[in-house]
């Protein structure tokens, strides 16, 4: 009798559960239409007009490819933010992650005063953005700040644009290394303590223990963890916000989209075409993730 | 929700990082401002006819006015409550509800404001931006209020006027830009107010000697430094130049922009170093310590001195003499008022309570707040103003043009998102001012063409 029941798709269904399942595949696509696809297509369809915000959409004139040009060829804070974007990228990458997953590696083994180091590491994720620009507005100033005070020196961390992206990322890496170890002591709690303690009966080292043992075990946590920081990098925003509104060294692109749209200022035309050159870049970066995580599957 | 564009706005700063990707706050917003758009239909383009040959009522006026302001700070608040509060005693059966909205939120969203449902009357200021609201309809004609407003220079008219010829604005207070000093510091030191270039170059290099910063700067912000231009402008070209260059007129390749410049890089060597990653209230307060020697800024800088004997310290002059032909007459002084949306629910009200506003009454009670303003109306009781202020009356009135300030006298898409970048750079880089300067032109012949 068994063999009777094969499953005969959606017809199977009762009346209550179709409108049930309707319901649930359509409402969620509405939304997702309605908040990320209609305004992403919407500011690209901008990009290519030179709208203020003003007026009804019918007096939208078309300006063609003319704010890529003006991008690219005069708008001189245009290549430092791609290039700031790249050094942000770098420098979450190399140092700020590495960092977190260290610090959720020592928290992990037990140091005295545990929860003490993960509460104050992650503390600066819970921080209001307003304070944390404080802080180290407090830090940084160069006629009143800490750092000036105790040295003596008279370096400009805020206004010397060769020396505030590093002051910035400073700040930075300190926030995202609280997230990275959070993530990141999650998994490692996670982790079979069987399969270390074989190690261990086998002669392997503490390092030899995480790099050869507990690291490809993580896996699925690793790649979270460097989605995580790409997606951080290329939406590094907020800090930079706080400091100078982006700009004299610190020009990144979600900066520039925001001084150009929102505000007085209004090009709503030119920040669409600057969204959409953004949108274009992590676009690259969902694309590569998603090859790899079908890839997994 | 009276203002849903703006408080969406505001709510969108709140969100937490972790759920908002940049561009997609940005595209949401478009969304916001098309729904917006369509909610009222077509109001921008049948936005001025609606008002004006109605006049301003001679009788009792009734009902609810409402007025959007921008003095969000408690001690400005108290103060627009306090004139509100005359207005409304004075005109029994009248009442007048205040919308307060942070200072800078008002400004970056005035143009969702003032498609939405805007208020009947609210704060703004004189200048480019006004006549640009009141070239796009967007803002009511209070010609006929002008009528009957007594005691406002003709230079206060002009600058309410828009280029059709009708008044958009009523002004209520104003403050000027100069060189502010320290009293006692230049007594102590034997200084002279400087009246030529070259005696402010005499001055810094002694005061340079003796251990002060001559000019105090401060740029983090990207605004104050376009006040220093201005007034290098306004001395090298005069007035006329100037509102023709930021009206996008000449050329920003002209040799007489790069001379300006010029001007500039000769003093910059006077100004405090690392003034990029400085605010205005950090320079201001190095000159109330008497670390530097003067400060280009506006009267405003008083509220970084105490009260009392330190801010009767504070003096200033007027920039000085860079060209005999053109000389000092022209000034900075930035005037704030209010205006009338384009469609106000009470217009007669509306109408009464700006007449009320250009009036000494309301526009002493304005003061009592912020002594670093004052009043716009010449037949205000002068006799309860402070050393500074008394000074700032004189000088106002006693300038032949009074320009506003880059930011209002220019497109703000143009000042915000080319000038600050440009000024900035310049003074990191004071030798590349042609590059500089065709960077610019560049740039202002694709925004203003647009």
């Amino acid at each position: 009798m068994a063999s009777k029941r094969k499953y005969r798709g959606i017809d199977q269904l009762s009346a209550r559960d179709k409108v049930v399942v309707t319901l649930m595949v359509v409402v969620p696509t509405l939304i997702v239409l309605w908040l990320v696809w209609l305004p992403a297509i919407g500011s690209v369809l901008l990009s290519f007009t030179n709208w203020d915000g003003i007026g009804p959409l019918s007096g939208i004139k078309s300006v063609g490819l003319q704010n890529y040009r003006d991008i690219a060829t005069i708008y001189p804070p245009f290549w430092p933010a791609i290039q700031h974007n790249l050094i942000w990228l770098a420098v979450m990458f190399l140092v700020a992650t590495p960092l977190g997953m260290l610090f959720a590696v020592l928290v992990d083994r037990g140091v005295a005063g545990t929860r003490f180091y993960q509460t104050s590491i992650y503390l600066p994720v819970v921080l209001s953005l307003a304070l944390i620009g404080f802080i180290w507005q407090l830090i940084y100033s160069r006629d009143q700040g800490l750092i000036n005070a105790i040295t003596g020196g008279t370096t400009d961390w805020y206004g010397d644009p060769n020396v505030n992206l590093w002051a910035a990322l400073v700040a930075a890496s300190w926030r995202h290394a609280g997230y990275i170890m959070l993530l990141y002591l999650a998994g490692l709690k996670g982790v079979d303590p069987s399969l270390r303690e074989a190690a261990r009966i086998d002669g392997a080292s503490e390092s030899q223990t995480f790099f050869k043992v507990v690291f490809p075990v993580m896996r699925p946590i690793n790649i979270i963890v460097l989605v995580v920081t790409f997606i951080e990098s290329l939406r590094a925003f907020d800090l930079v916000w706080v400091i100078n509104k982006g700009r004299n060294g610190l020009e990144l692109i979600s900066t520039l989209v925001t001084q150009n749209v929102v505000g007085e200022a209004s090009r709503i035309g030119f920040g669409s075409a600057l969204a959409t050159i953004m949108l274009l870049i992590s676009s690259v970066l969902v694309f590569v993730y998603l090859r790899i995580a079908m890839k997994e599957d | 929700m009276t203002r849903p564009s703006s408080e969406a706005e505001y709510l969108a700063r709140m969100v937490p990082p972790s759920v908002r990707g940049v561009d997609r706050r940005t595209l949401l917003r478009g969304a916001l401002g098309v729904g917006t758009l369509l909610g009222v239909g077509g109001l921008a383009a049948c936005g001025s006819d609606s008002t004006g040959g109605t006049g301003v009522p001679t009788g009792a006026v009734t009902g609810t006015v409402t007025v959007g302001s921008n003095q969000s700070d408690a001690v400005p608040k108290a103060a627009v409550q306090s004139y509100m509060d005359a207005f409304e005693k004075a005109n029994s059966g009248t009442t007048v509800k205040i919308n307060t909205v942070d200072h800078n939120s008002f400004q970056e969203n005035i143009n969702n404001y003032l498609q939405g449902s805007p208020d009947d009357v609210f704060t703004w200021f004189a200048g480019y931006r006004m006549q640009f609201f009141a070239e796009k309809g967007l803002v009511g004609d209070v010609s006929d209020v002008w009528k009957n407003i007594t005691g406002m220079s003709e230079a206060l008219k002009k600058a309410s006027t828009a280029t059709d010829g009708k008044q958009y604005f009523v002004p209520i207070t104003n403050y000027p830009w100069a060189v502010f000093y320290r009293k006692s510091l230049f007594q102590e030191k034997g200084y002279e107010v400087p009246k030529t270039l070259d005696d402010l170059n005499a001055l810094g290099a002694q005061m340079k000697k003796d251990g002060l910063a001559p000019i105090a700067f401060g740029d983090k912000d990207g605004w104050p430094a376009m006040g220093t231009f201005d007034q290098i402008n306004l001395r090298v070209n005069g007035y006329d130049f100037h509102v023709s260059l930021m009206s996008g007129k000449e050329s920003w390749t002209d040799p007489k922009v790069k001379k300006v410049f010029d001007t500039w890089a000769g003093i910059l060597p006077l100004h405090q170093a690392d003034s990029l990653g400085r605010t205005w209230q950090e320079a201001a307060q190095s000159l109330q310590q008497k670390k530097s020697g003067m400060y280009v800024l506006g009267s405003f800088l008083a509220q970084q001195f105490s009260k009392g004997a330190e801010q009767d310290d504070l003096d200033f002059f007027t920039f000085p003499e860079i060209d005999s032909t053109i000389g000092t007459d022209a000034i900075e002084a930035p005037i704030d008022g209010y205006m009338m949306s384009a469609k106000p629910k009470n217009e007669g009200a509306a109408k009464k309570l700006l007449q009320y506003i250009s009036q000494p009454e309301a526009q002493l009670l304005a003061l009592k707040a912020d002594p670093s303003v004052i009043a716009t109306n010449d037949t205000a009781d002068t006799s309860g103003y402070t050393a500074l202020q008394k000074k700032s009356a004189e000088y106002v009135k006693s300038a032949k043009s009074i320009a506003q300030f880059m930011d209002r006298d220019t497109r703000p898409d143009f000042a915000s998102t080319v000038m600050i970048p440009a000024i900035q750079s310049f003074i990191k880089n004071p030798k590349d001012i042609d590059g500089l300067l065709t960077s610019i032109e560049a740039q202002k012949k694709s925004i203003f063409g647009s």
